[in-house]
């Protein structure tokens, strides 16, 4: 889905992406981790060419992205940033609908669509709509920006630290929104974060940049299981390696298989540090698991979660 | 229970000293008392040249009168005294809004029966008196609606109604024996010529100052290094007082006319409106400037941002974002400039212009200061409305931007 090919750019003379190259696949959720000045949101606003690059090539699709024009490129692709930035005299329906308004679709057809996006984030659209961005808490807000950043049904999206000025629980439920969105519409995202656990919980792949350059690309578990460097190393285990570890694996290839446990099971997809919540509160040491689709397929107990 | 304190049980057995809980109510009050006790309802002269006699309100308007306006003051007295409630408010301002009107009757009523006894020649005018109830009650009027916090809907209502009023008041002929009326009366045909040129050349310069204040505004935004020496001639322009502008703007224009003739066909000359307009720019620019500046610089920056990565044009985040955005600001500016053209527009009827100011140098000259009223009043409402019009448009807009 996205190319970046040897990609240099220098703010007068100092070197800020240095022949950075990455590719994420159709469908992928490609964190961007980073401490500030890493480059990692210069490299995402490269994208749509907020910032020009010096040299190399940023494909998306399979067009270069300098072949497409400006407006039009940045139509195509969905973008929500920290400080949301939501019109504040539009209501929230206008919002949403700003690219679908730039592209011309029929008023219907925007109508229909602002509905979708609000029943998608939760948001009851009869009550929000007609509301304006003071009315919303922050958490809604960010909501909307999303949201307005999903509305012409973009295959891309942009996302440059989008939940860093909420508090902790809203932004866990907002990852969590976010995650099953992702599932649900199967698009490509490239979120920028400096927050490992957020980078953890959200990513299929995760580059860790780091002067420019990218210190490491691979998937949450390879990051924290293979570090590539020392900084990398340095860099995510600063505390806690280990839950951390718990909470990037799944309880699926730990299953015995056959066994049975009592009380409510867990799904396969849930991660060893959720299991382990569970069995904490529960207390109890084995606990049943089935599939997506509630057959049982056996039990995950405490030895398996330090195997 | 049984730690509680039973207060009841300890109040004093005699009756509550009386609290004031409306100070501006009470001021406005105490000021009325104070003038009608001490200053001459109507004036009365017996010829233009003579300064007048004051006549105390209990003389001139006689006993009916004089008891009602009391009973009006001392119903607003008590309402300083009760509880600040929506009922209070309502009866204070309609209790202020009648004085209002009562007084101006009276004013007009007394005025019409001295006259049939005195001379054709002799001038009967408003007394300090009457033009102070008139104004505390106007304040009272406005306070009760500010307490009530009242829509534009509910102040356009109380306006409208008390206008109606007054014009009532007027059509009735109850005003017709006061001097003002009078040199209304002997001013009739030019009066509405004056009216008009004012408003004309108050819009005219309001106009032109726009047209060039909002594109340099723009550019201050978008180039702040720009400010400093554009906010410097802008302020220096604002501080040369208003007739020296007028009278410095007679030599260059002389100049050019002489110079170059045909613009004379164009109606430049060193005198009359041409001046008065560039004068009247000069002087709207820097507010306008200002105002387009700070309310563009004010615009959340994350919006623009969110907007390009939207893929809005540079046109399109100026008109559909930065542009209505600044609009309040940039209307409270407007606000400014026309209240201030307006009063402006008076002094430039000293280089000929022609508008209100006519009557009142006139006024002056003749020492009559009825003449002078005929011109300032007129252009005090006229400051007034258009101050309150604006107001009305600029009030909503904001606070649906408030975030």
């Amino acid at each position: 889905m996205i190319e970046i090919d040897g990609v240099t750019k220098r703010f007068d003379d100092r070197l800020v992406v240095d022949h950075l190259s990455l590719s994420v696949p159709a469908g992928g959720f490609c964190v961007l981790l980073g401490s500030s000045g890493s480059g990692k949101s210069t490299t995402l606003r490269m994208i749509n060419r907020l910032i020009a690059f010096d040299s190399g090539s940023i494909r998306v699709g399979q067009e270069d992205v300098r072949t497409v024009p400006v407006e039009v490129l940045r139509r195509r692709i969905g973008y929500a940033i920290q400080s949301i930035g939501l019109f504040p005299h539009w209501t929230v329906e206008d919002n949403i609908a700003t690219v679908p308004r730039l592209l011309k679709w029929p008023q219907s057809r925007m109508r229909d669509r602002v509905t979708e996006l609000l029943e998608l984030f939760r948001l009851e659209p009869e009550i929000y709509r007609r509301k304006y961005p003071h009315q919303l808490s922050g958490g809604e807000q960010q909501r909307v920006g999303v949201a307005r950043a999903l509305a012409a049904d973009p295959e891309l999206l942009l996302m440059d630290e989008p939940f860093g000025a909420v508090d902790p629980i809203t932004r866990d439920a907002l990852q969590a929104e976010l995650l099953r969105i992702h599932r649900a519409t199967t698009k490509t995202i490239v979120f920028v974060t400096h927050d490992i656990e957020e980078a953890l919980r959200l990513a299929t792949q995760i580059a860790i940049l780091h002067e420019g350059r990218i210190a490491q690309f691979g998937s949450p578990l390879e990051i924290l299981e293979r570090p590539a460097s020392d900084f990398v190393s340095d860099f995510v285990s600063r505390q806690g390696l280990g839950l951390k570890l718990l909470s990037v694996r799944r309880i699926g290839d730990r299953v015995r298989a056959g066994e049975t446990a009592a009380g409510e099971p867990l799904t396969v997809d849930t991660s060893l540090r959720d299991a382990l919540s569970v069995m904490i509160t529960r207390r109890a040491e084995r606990l049943p698991v089935c599939d997506a689709e509630g057959r049982n397929l056996g039990v995950i107990a405490l030895a398996d979660l330090i195997r | 229970m049984n730690d509680g304190l039973d207060l009841t049980a300890r109040r004093p057995a005699y009756a509550p000293s009386i609290a004031i809980r409306n100070q501006v109510l009470f001021t406005l009050v105490m000021v009325g008392i104070g003038a009608v006790a001490s200053s001459g309802f109507i004036g009365y002269a017996p010829n233009r040249l003579v300064s007048g006699t004051p006549i105390p309100l209990w003389v001139a308007a006689g006993g009916l009168p004089t008891v009602a306006i009391a009973g009006l003051g001392a119903i607003l007295l008590a309402a300083c005294a009760m509880a600040p409630n929506r009922p209070v408010h309502c009866a204070v301002a309609v209790a202020a809004g009648l004085l209002l009107l009562l007084v101006l009757a009276e004013v007009g009523q007394a005025a019409s029966i001295l006259a049939s006894s005195t001379k054709p020649s002799s001038r009967i005018s408003l007394g300090a008196a009457s033009w102070v109830l008139v104004g505390c009650a106007m304040l009272a009027v406005a306070d009760a609606l500010q307490r009530l916090s009242a829509n534009i809907g509910v102040q356009l209502i109380t306006v409208i109604a008390i206008g109606t009023g007054v014009v009532m008041l007027a059509a009735t002929g109850t005003f017709d024996a006061l001097s003002i009326a009078r040199e209304y009366e002997s001013h009739r045909q030019v009066f509405t010529d004056a009216l008009l040129q004012h408003i004309a050349l108050v819009g005219a310069s309001v106009a032109v100052a726009l047209v060039i204040g909002f594109p340099l505004g723009v550019a201050a935004a978008r180039n702040p290094r720009l400010q400093g020496p554009m906010f410097a001639i802008l302020n220096i322009l604002q501080t040369i007082p208003s007739i020296a502008l007028f009278g410095l703007l007679i030599v260059p224009l002389s100049a050019l006319v002489a110079a170059v003739p045909w613009l004379a066909a164009f109606g430049i000359a060193g005198i009359g409106v041409a001046p008065a307009i560039i004068a009247l720019v000069l002087y709207a620019l820097l507010p306008i400037v200002r105002n387009a500046s700070a309310g563009l610089t004010g615009v959340d920056r994350a919006a623009a941002e969110a907007g390009r990565g939207m893929g809005l044009s540079g046109r399109q985040i100026f008109w559909q974002l930065e542009l209505p955005l600044a609009l309040p600001v940039l209307l409270a500016g407007l606000r400014v400039v026309i209240v201030q053209a307006i009063g402006l527009t008076v002094v430039a009827a000293l280089i000929g212009a022609g508008g209100l100011g006519t009557f009142v140098f006139e006024g002056l000259g003749q020492y009559a200061v009825d003449l002078v009223l005929l011109g300032a009043l007129p252009a005090i409402f006229l400051a007034l409305g258009a101050d309150f019009i604006l107001q009305a448009i600029a009030t909503p807009l904001r606070r649906r931007f408030a975030r």
